[in-house]
């Protein structure tokens, strides 16, 4: 793979998304979402996406605007019911976008998984409730256990904090959360962050998500939102 | 048939939501790792003092999660499991979503206290779904939070608005997790949970007997 391209706008940097993709986005409620890479591929016009994301999009921002322009056939998520969702809520109860819902912690592991080239692990979570129907379930050691597989992307839309010029991420509090899981688990992984630095100034120790993850980093004026109502 | 051990608080009413939060926080013990699950288990944490050295974890990505942020404290960057912004403590961390869900699937968290529908006398949980048509499925991290913790408390009422035990033979709606509740913390009372089934630890403003006789259930 060629090294990370800097790119200088987000219309570049989503350039060749094709419909019908898997898009891993990042973000638990608005911490974390690349609004503006969304926003870009909103203009990009990619169609019939499968979506994996945490939740299904908050007010009308970021992921949320993504399905109100109807570009969105499935999504897979853990917590699509949030007090702000009505856009995927309105949608879902038309029957208008599939829905998969993932226990969070399968979610992420299934994403490792693909990123760390596993062909399948077996998982406690979800033993003896309707999440595990219809899954391969074995004992091991006398617990139970259910036969969870990768989630592969092939696109992961991320934020972090700061990326060197050789595509090093560091992130900034819960904002990491899904990030560098999905960093590592799609094909093509574009990166918007708040600052672009000189590579050799992110101390190594602290570097989150190595370079080798990361194919496209474009900066973007820092915006921020959180969730109204949330209690 | 009673132990002689369970204690009845018969000079008082049943516990308020604020009473039982008290209740269950002193049960914690002092510097254990702790997740308090959405609602009304974050309650517990206005009674944890920091000198008690209870670490909390929120599923998002933190150890040492501290109390909700006022005013200029608020960064959206930073938020508890219920997306609520939140403040730092001293020797907090941060952590990716698979770091943070295998910290809870590998059993190092000591307590997790969660909210529930309904609980079954030998421990399973249902508190992701009503089961009603038309209702949205959300489960979040409640299946991997239910086998998240060494041992698993639930904290609810012990019945629902219209009279009805949430601590039942069976759950009747769907399952979070099997036999993973080891300890339920009611406005009535306190119950350890096991294979064999209930048993009463303490009562509020009622008496075991009363309390036997209004559970669907044989209380050990």
């Amino acid at each position: 793979m060629a090294a990370t391209s800097l790119l200088e706008t987000t219309d570049e940097a989503v350039a060749g998304i094709e419909d019908g993709s898997t898009i891993l986005v990042g973000g638990f409620g608005l911490a974390g979402m690349p609004f503006d890479l969304i926003d870009a591929l909103i203009r990009q016009g990619a169609k019939d996406l499968t979506i994996v994301a945490n939740n299904a999009g908050n007010a009308e921002v970021g992921l949320a605007a993504l399905l109100k322009a109807g570009r969105v056939r499935k999504i897979l998520c853990s917590f699509p019911r949030q007090v702000d969702s009505y856009v995927f809520d309105e949608l879902y109860r038309d029957g208008k976008i599939e829905l998969e819902v993932v226990p969070q912690g399968n979610l992420a592991e299934r994403m490792r998984a693909a990123g760390a080239g596993i062909g399948a692990f077996f998982c406690p979570t979800a033993v003896g409730t309707p999440l595990a129907e219809g899954k391969e379930q074995r004992t091991i050691d006398g617990r139970e256990y259910i036969l969870e597989y990768p989630i592969k992307g092939d696109y992961a839309l991320i934020s972090a904090h700061q990326s060197d010029r050789m595509g090093n991420l560091v992130y900034r509090k819960t904002a990491r959360n899904f990030g560098p899981v999905m960093a590592t688990a799609a094909a093509t992984t574009i990166v918007q962050v708040d600052e672009i630095v000189e590579t050799g100034t992110l101390d190594p120790e602290a570097v989150v998500t190595p370079s080798i993850y990361v194919d496209r980093v474009v900066q973007v004026e820092a915006r921020h939102y959180t969730v109204q109502g949330a209690r | 048939m009673t132990t002689p051990t369970v204690s009845e608080h018969l000079d008082r009413g049943p516990l308020s939501m604020d009473e039982l939060a008290e209740v269950i926080a002193r049960d914690i013990p002092a510097g254990s790792f702790v997740n308090l699950g959405i609602g009304q288990p974050t309650k517990i944490a206005d009674h944890l003092p920091a000198e008690l050295g209870v670490v909390l974890h929120t599923e998002n990505g933190m150890l040492g999660m501290g109390r909700k942020a006022e005013g200029d404290e608020v960064d959206a960057d930073l938020t508890n499991a219920g997306k609520v912004p939140v403040i730092e403590t001293p020797g907090c961390s941060y952590f990716h979503h698979a770091d943070s869900f295998a910290m809870m699937r590998g059993g190092h968290l000591d307590v997790c206290v969660l909210g529930a529908f309904q609980v079954s006398a030998t421990g399973d949980l249902a508190n992701w779904s009503t089961g009603k048509p038309g209702d949205i499925p959300a489960v979040g991290g409640a299946m991997d939070l239910a086998l998240g913790a060494k041992d698993v408390f639930v904290m609810m009422t012990l019945f629902t608005k219209s009279g009805d035990a949430k601590l039942i033979e069976a759950c009747t709606m769907p399952l979070t997790g099997v036999g993973c509740v080891s300890r339920i913390y009611t406005d009535y009372g306190v119950f350890d949970l096991s294979p064999q089934g209930a048993s009463v630890r303490e009562t509020y403003g009622i008496s075991v007997a009363e309390l036997a006789e209004r559970l669907p259930i044989t209380l050990l």
